[in-house]
């Protein structure tokens, strides 16, 4: 049942652009400390959801609320304010190229708090160190690896202790020790600050390993056809297309693998 | 390798009382002899419905896609007929490259159909089109004027260490191209002035003739089109990659307004720099005036800017460095607006680099007709 405290509601969203629908009547809430995984076959909207969330895409219908507010129909001071207890890992890391990765942590530090620079330094540090970046400050993302940036984006994402995570696709274009890390640090992270986690994935090990919750968003209906934890609705959902997904293509009755 | 001598392709369609046979003989290769499969085709798609066609192909030897791609076309003329198909007879790696190919049914509508609209309707989509955009940009300088609102209350959120990078580049680093620009333009108009003036015996006034054209008209728009080409370009394309990188939506998402943060530095550099510039090109364009009345009329230096000084009014320079600044923040404007409704493709970066560059200059040369008319108006 949803209720006010749930970090994320959404009521009845219809997604799209212009007269096309892409995904109609999702209707569901996160709770706090949760995995959660939105999950679903490339193009279904996972990542557009995620646009939604962000205020980066307008609903055709329906809305949106973070901890019981409205942030669909809310102001720009409003939302930004939501926001602001929010953190975001783009798919492409989407750090500043021109700022260090320091000042990439700092920014939202030197909008948002009375900290001095040193402190804000030293805030920055940690949040790099955090992320296993310790030392790399003055790097530019075009310097570090395409891991290190993903994970510079996470600590940018942390740098104002949000109470939720978005990420989008997180281990995209990671080699899988990568990826395991940042799984592994993920959680690390949930523990540890007490975050609620949003990840947009189709990637298995992913989504067993780290989610509690997800939902599952079906291409041919356009619509969410399932909800639960995807351990358990991988051995036992009676849904084809999702057993198909989370079995690797195959319907799953041949026994676990 | 086949060592035997190529056999042409051939393909027959025969009627019997059971079944029709498709039977095929001789080599198939792309870009070799090809059978008479249109003739074929069309047999089949004459057959009575319901009917079964068999493939033999005991004859057959060596394939490559030729084979699949005619036999795919086949495959769809007998769906359509409402036939079997029995592909019994063929090699197998044949028949599974076929069950490949015909296992997910064609999508409907998926195929883009590549028709002209009548003229009536592309000139009306264009006119809507051009509606569109110079509503887009009218939106866009509003934007720009709020945010220079909170520029000026100082509550716009920017890295001052950017606007001055910005002003680096646009100005500073841009000093060697506006010089050598601006010095052949003033040495290209007194070439001009000479030849004319000088059946007169009137040859002095081509200092009149450069210091004005100069410092009125010609030394803002020959800079502020290297500028388009320039920093238009430049700010167009670093905002369109930011656009593809997903940095200007964290940007947003961390409630930063990109337009407080990224175009106001570069509309306010360009905007201070562009006086500056002017004021530069003015100097080197009557320098290459000076060059050809010293060099080629005999004139001596002293006379010829005594005669520049006392051409060239106040007036003059001031409206010229007017225009200029206009023409900066035009280029400004523009290179970040194409940026910002950048795509996320590398192409779309590209077009919109290229469309900044094509709607600065078209800017400027507008803002100057328009200008010679207001200051003609005007007396000035």
């Amino acid at each position: 049942m949803p209720s006010a405290s749930d970090p994320i509601t959404v009521r009845n969203l219809t997604m799209g652009f212009g007269s096309f629908v892409l995904m109609r009547d999702l209707d569901f809430s996160i709770r706090a400390g949760e995995v959660f995984v939105i999950m679903g076959g490339s193009g279904c909207g996972k990542s557009t959801l995620l646009r939604h969330f962000l205020g980066l895409q307008e609903p055709l219908a329906g809305e949106i609320e973070f901890y019981g507010e409205n942030f669909t129909g809310a102001a720009e001071d409003d939302r930004t304010r939501m926001l602001r207890r929010t953190g975001v890992l783009f798919q492409t890391g989407a750090l500043w190229s021109s700022m260090t990765l320091a000042e990439n942590v700092a920014v939202a530090l030197q909008e948002f708090t009375d900290l001095s620079p040193t402190d804000i330094r030293d805030v920055a540090s940690l949040k790099l160190a955090l992320v296993g970046l310790r030392g790399f400050e003055d790097y530019y993302p075009s310097e570090i690896s395409g891991g290190m940036q993903k994970r510079a984006g996470l600590a940018r994402a942390m740098a104002l202790d949000p109470d939720i995570l978005f990420f989008d696709e997180p281990s995209a274009g990671l080699d899988p020790v990568s990826s395991t890390l940042l799984d592994r640090l993920i959680l690390q992270l949930r523990d540890s600050l007490g975050a609620t986690i949003v990840i947009v994935t189709h990637e298995l090990d992913s989504i067993f390993t780290i989610g509690t919750d997800s939902i599952f968003l079906d291409v041919e209906t356009r619509t969410m056809i399932a909800r639960g934890n995807p351990r358990e609705l991988r051995d036992h959902s009676e849904i084809p297309a999702v057993r198909r997904f989370l079995h690797r293509g195959r319907d799953g009755n041949e026994g676990a693998d | 390798m086949s060592t035997v001598a190529d056999r042409t392709a051939a393909v027959t369609l025969e009627q019997r009382p059971d079944a029709s046979v498709l039977r095929l003989a001789g080599d198939w290769h792309l870009g070799g002899a090809a059978a008479d499969t249109a003739g074929v085709l069309a047999g089949l798609r004459s057959l009575p419905r319901g009917d079964t066609v068999r493939v033999e192909a005991g004859d057959l030897g060596a394939w490559d896609s030729a084979l699949v791609s005619f036999l795919l076309q086949a495959a769809d003329a007998i769906r359509a007929q409402e036939c079997e198909l029995d592909l019994g007879g063929v090699p197998e790696g044949l028949a599974k490259l076929l069950e490949l190919a015909l296992a997910v049914p064609e999508k409907r509508d998926a195929r883009r159909a590549d028709v002209t609209p009548p003229f009536v309707e592309r000139v009306g989509r264009a006119t809507v089109r051009l509606h569109d955009e110079i509503q887009g940009f009218v939106g866009f300088f509003g934007e720009i004027g709020e945010a220079l609102g909170r520029f000026v209350t100082g509550r716009a959120r920017y890295r001052k260490s950017d606007l001055g990078l910005i002003m680096q580049q646009v100005g500073v680093d841009a000093l060697g191209v506006v010089a050598l620009i601006n010095f052949l333009v003033g040495l290209i108009l007194a070439f001009v002035g000479a030849a004319q003036l000088r059946q007169f015996g009137a040859a002095v006034y081509v200092a009149d003739l450069v210091g004005i054209a100069m410092v009125r008209d010609m030394a803002a728009i020959m800079t502020a089109i290297v500028m388009a080409g320039r920093s238009g370009a430049a700010f167009a394309a670093s905002l369109g990659t930011m656009q593809s990188n997903q940095e200007i939506d964290a940007l947003r998402t961390t409630g930063i307004s990109p337009m407080d943060y990224l175009v106001l530095p570069r509309v306010i550099a360009l905007f201070l720099m562009m006086p500056l510039l002017t004021l530069y090109a003015d100097v080197l364009g009557v320098l290459g005036g000076a060059l050809v009345g010293i060099l080629m009329l005999d004139l001596s230096p002293t006379l010829y800017f005594q005669q520049t000084f006392d051409a060239v009014g106040l007036d003059h320079l001031f409206g010229g460095l007017f225009k200029g600044t206009v023409y900066g923040g035009l280029v400004a404007i523009a290179g970040c607006w194409r940026g910002m409704l950048s795509g996320r493709t590398a192409a779309a970066v590209g077009q919109a680099t290229t469309s900044a560059v094509v709607t600065g200059i078209l800017l400027i040369i507008s803002a100057a007709g328009l200008f010679a008319v207001l200051f003609y108006a005007l007396g000035l």
